[in-house]
């Protein structure tokens, strides 16, 4: 009796084991996602994938960006999970992203997917450009809180607004390209220049100025809304500002790379990224996220987020990417006397 | 006949040539696998770096051809070539067809009738495989010919060929933006350097010319700064003058971000370098020449300008061209509080991370190569001069007692110290404090790198492991090549050849090298492209990088050991190794355990060649400090930072511990 149960179980194991064989997959996942959320959105997916093991390659989008384009013709990647889109465009460009149309893509907002069939990338959340205007630091400056993105080019702000470098910083990007699409090219420009005599520092980051915004390091930092939240959830003293014209947008996407090893996995996983399951993570963080219908306010976001948002044409940004910052380099980085 | 024409006559006897022992062969042949290393880790990679330099972009009309149809849409006319259609209109010349790898060209601009609305259709004719085009978002390679009507059209745009020339340079120094940096660069290092050697001579002036008290704890205070990376000033820099620094007011409304931060921060990391390198030239000076002085009864002014400045000289050059090296090199300082004011280092970082453009990060790597390199050569030759200096004669300078100087002495040196010691002070209290500057009450929670961008408290285990490993393996490939090298016979030319690779690194920027690496090893063709991205890539970069300084070390230690003990071996028919295990390793401990230390403390803060290499799985701790304040998560950067600098004191502390040990195990012969 005994031996037969030890080799039942001996058998069932077997199985199970082989099965896990099978199935059991590794993925090289490369991501742009802050560093505090990973574990969880690996926890979240392997509960219902425990077979698909996630490996995280993690870092800036700029430097992520960087990798990818420099393994264009060896890639490492398996699959891409939470890069800027405007980056994924330009991925795309290079045909280093495989189409695929994941289960239920047609349950997304078309805003958050790739406009070629089958579309190359699939977005998660939007992450939105907004202001952070410390409101203890504005009173000792006697500073009145801006609306409008008008309103941050006014004398009295002099000195006192923090923007990230487009060349360095995605989110420095959509806001320059957010101008551009809003304004019309040539007031746009008019814009940055009137904005520019009001600039104390561009940084490489984009989460920069609002944190620095946070520790009264300025008053004004231009950056998303997404840090903000978190800035004020910790207890910094700044108002979160959507300018009243429209904010600027990008979104976090997931996309396949192309020469994959294990397509049916990377296929798998890009179809959990955009379940509701995904989407109701996603909304932890971002106000804004792909699946209509599952956002529910988070904490300290600005309510009126997501009707500002403007319709942003991401193929005009990558597309002009390069025009555009060579412009800005032009104008605005050869003046580089710092600025008080 | 005159002795000339006889000597003509003579047969040419066969040339002598000392046979070949087993240990030569063995120690030739390990002199060439250390080569090969050093080839395969410095000369290749460089080499990769430069023909990216090189590498262009240019967008080749003539790999297209448009038929434009009728208003009916009927293609009558045939079709014709972009460049042809180019040429006819004058509209583009050459320099505007160069372009980056990224580079997109728009269309409609060689069709003056285009308007989107028009019912005209075009068909655009890709010549070959490599002619690409983009429709929106969507890529095509050709032969595949697309047709467009007008409102398409707009969106179409053809993307750039690889080509080879001076494209990229001429770009460069066409760009304010980016040559600017250049004279930027220069200046702050200027700047920079007269300072430190200015306050460094004082300093060390005073260690070695006064009786002022507390010389020993001065001395360790002044090399702190070597403990920690160099973007640790920048932070305390922000936290002191920033916009909310609680010395703000001392910089009269300048701002801290820009050149004053570069300056200030950049005498505090490189004061140490510069003071050692003028204290010893001091310690050598010779006491005759004092008594002399004082003979001809020449006033202390004097004294000090044909004696004292003299005779340091050399000591005062190589230690300027060693700073101006570090601060036109560095990275991490200008980083953090160079604000809007570029320099070369930080450029490449942009470049490369920022734009992905790393054609034009090569370019600037050149540019800043070239300054380096000039520091370094006129650097080597200063030092040779220097050797001759001390003779058996001298007379150690013993300074006497002066109250008066003394004091002022103490005085000055405790300014130097509190300067120091205030710059890591405050990183520590920035770093426990909750969130300055609204909640000053102490907390821990900016030592929760995990919950950071960086690679959290992974990133500063893993900083251990590289610095060890990097300590062990480099000084053990270092010394063992030195002692090859230096104890070998016959070969001369690559012993030569590998003399020259293993000073080359000094003058290589930690910047220039990581990006030389990712060129290097990041190219599928590469064998040796399974180690990008490990552990392995940081260590290897790491020794080349810091390869020359410990070689000198080696070098020196092993040329007080007389060539005999080699030659009593051979005659007892000894092997090599032996004597290498017996006697020269023994010998040198000393040496060695300073090598091994200088490899940890350097390996610990790096952070200009490695920010290139590192992965996800390999994030180092300086780097984390670096990507924290880029995040602007400056407190925990700061705490992550004085983690390096106490593990670094710690290392020192057990260096020192061992370093006695050694010294009265094996170096008892020294005493006698």
């Amino acid at each position: 009796m005994k031996k037969l149960v030890g080799g039942l179980l001996a058998g069932v194991a077997a199985g199970i084991v082989s099965i896990g064989t099978a199935m059991s997959a590794e993925l090289t996942v490369y991501t742009a996602i802050e560093a505090e959320d990973l574990k969880k959105y690996a926890e979240a997916f392997n509960a219902d994938h425990p077979d698909i093991t996630i490996n995280w390659v993690r870092d800036s989008t700029g430097v992520v960006t960087a990798k990818l384009l420099a393994e264009k013709n060896n890639p490492q990647a398996d699959v891409i999970w939470g890069l800027a889109a405007t980056s994924l465009l330009l991925l795309k460009t290079e045909g280093m992203l495989e189409p695929y149309a994941p289960k239920g893509v047609e349950m997304l907002d078309k805003k958050f997917v790739d406009k070629s069939n089958p579309p190359a990338w699939v977005g998660m959340d939007a992450w939105v450009a907004s202001v952070c205007f410390n409101t203890v630091e504005a009173e000792k400056l006697k500073l009145p809180m801006p609306k409008s993105w008008k309103d941050l080019t006014k004398p009295e702000y002099k000195g006192h607004v923090v923007m990230p470098n487009p060349n360095s910083s995605g989110t420095g990007f959509l806001d320059v390209s957010s101008w551009l699409q809003m304004f019309g090219e040539e007031e746009g420009w008019k814009y940055m220049d009137a904005l520019h005599e009001n600039i104390a520092a561009y940084t490489h980051s984009g989460s920069k100025p609002c944190k620095m915004a946070a520790a009264g390091e300025t008053a004004i930092g231009v950056s998303f809304a997404f840090r903000g939240a978190k800035s004020k959830a910790e207890g910094a003293p700044i108002e979160i500002i959507v300018p009243e014209e429209g904010v600027g947008w990008d979104m976090e996407a997931t996309a396949i790379v192309a020469g994959t090893d294990d397509l049916e996995a990377a296929k798998t996983l890009v179809d959990w990224s955009i379940t509701k399951k995904a989407n109701e993570m996603y909304n932890s963080g971002y106000a804004v996220v792909a699946m209509p219908g599952v956002a529910k306010p988070v904490e300290h976001f600005p309510a009126n987020l997501l009707e500002k948002m403007i319709d942003n044409d991401f193929e005009f940004a990558a597309n002009n990417r390069k025009a555009i910052l060579e412009e800005w380099q032009k104008r605005y980085d050869s003046k580089s006397e710092p600025k008080g | 006949m005159s002795m000339s024409a006889e000597a003509k006559l003579l047969h040419p006897g066969p040339t002598v040539k000392a046979r070949m022992s087993r240990d030569d062969w063995v120690m030739r042949g390990y002199m060439i696998a250390i080569g090969i290393y050093l080839i395969v880790a410095l000369a290749l990679p460089l080499y990769a770096m430069l023909s990216k330099a090189f590498e262009t972009s240019r967008f080749d009309l003539a790999q297209f051809q448009v038929q434009v149809s009728d208003e009916a849409g009927n293609f009558n006319a045939g079709p014709v070539r972009l460049d042809e259609i180019n040429a006819g209109l004058g509209k583009l010349p050459p320099s505007d067809l160069e372009t980056s790898a990224d580079g997109r060209l728009d269309l409609t601009q060689f069709f003056p009738d285009f308007s989107f609305r028009s019912p005209v259709k075009y068909r655009l004719i890709p010549s070959g495989g490599d002619a690409v085009y983009l429709v929106g978002s969507e890529r095509f390679t050709g032969p595949e010919a697309g047709e467009f009507d007008s409102n398409t059209f707009r969106k179409v745009v053809i993307r750039p060929v690889q080509d080879f020339g001076l494209a990229n340079f001429r770009t460069y120094f066409s760009t304010p933006a980016l040559f600017q940096s250049i004279q930027n660069s220069l200046l702050i290092s200027v700047i920079s350097t007269v300072i430190t050697v200015t306050l460094a001579f004082g300093f060390a002036y005073a260690l070695c010319r006064s009786c002022m008290p507390f010389k020993g704890a001065f001395r360790m205070i002044a090399m702190a700064p070597i403990l920690v990376p160099s973007l640790l000033p920048g932070i305390a820099l922000v936290y002191m003058f920033g916009n909310q620094g609680f010395m703000k007011e001392l910089l009269l409304g300048e701002s801290v971000y820009g050149p004053i931060g570069i300056v200030i921060g950049s005498v505090f990391f490189t004061f140490p370098h510069a003071m050692i390198i003028i204290l010893i030239a001091l310690s050598i000076s010779d006491a005759r020449l004092y008594e002399a002085a004082t003979a001809l009864r020449a006033s202390k002014w004097r004294t000090f300008w044909t004696v004292t400045i003299p005779g340091a000289r050399y000591g005062l050059i190589s230690a300027a061209f060693v700073v101006f090296n570090l601060v036109i090199t560095d990275f991490g300082l200008p980083k953090v509080i160079g604000g809007q004011y570029n320099m070369l280092a930080v450029d490449i970082y942009k470049q490369v991370i920022g734009q992905q453009n790393f054609q034009m990060g090569a370019v600037v790597s050149v540019v800043l190569l070239m300054p380096a390199l000039i520091a370094y050569i006129v650097d080597r030759q200063v030092q040779k001069k220097q050797v001759a200096l001390l003779s058996a004669r001298s007379v150690v300078y013993q300074p006497k007692p002066s109250a008066r100087f003394d004091w002022l002495c103490l005085g000055y040196c405790m300014l130097v110290a509190l300067f120091i010691l205030t710059i890591l002070g405050v990183c520590q209290f920035a770093a426990l404090v909750k969130f300055w500057p609204y909640d000053l009450s102490f907390s821990l929670k900016n030592y929760d790198f995990d919950r950071m961008d960086g690679g959290g408290w992974e990133a500063y285990r893993n900083s251990i492991e590289m610095a060890l490993l990097t300590a062990f393996i480099g000084t053990t490939i270092i010394f063992t090549g030195a002692y090859m090298v230096e104890k070998s016979r016959g070969f001369e030319s690559g012993r030569a050849l590998f003399q020259f690779l293993a000073m080359l690194p000094m003058a290589i920027p930690g910047m220039v090298l990581g990006l030389a690496y990712i060129f290097f090893f990041n190219d599928p063709d590469n064998p040796l492209h399974f180690i990008y991205g490990t552990m392995a890539i940081l260590v290897i970069c790491t020794i080349t990088h810091f390869y020359t300084v410990s070689h000198l070390t080696a070098i020196t230690a092993l040329k007080q050991i007389d060539g005999e003990f080699e030659s009593v071996a051979a005659s007892l028919k000894q092997p090599f190794w032996r004597l290498f295990g017996k006697v020269t390793v023994p010998v040198c401990l000393p040496a060695i355990l300073d090598i091994a230390i200088y490899m940890f403390v350097n390996a610990m803060t790096t952070v200009s060649a490695v920010v290139f290499l590192y992965s996800t799985k390999t994030a180092l701790a300086s780097v984390a400090v670096l990507n924290m304040d880029d995040a602007g998560d400056i407190a925990p950067a700061a705490a992550m930072g004085m983690m390096i600098f106490y593990t670094n004191v710690a290392a020192r502390l057990a260096h020192a511990g061992l370093s006695r040990y050694v010294l009265s195990r094996t170096q008892g012969w020294r005493l006698r």
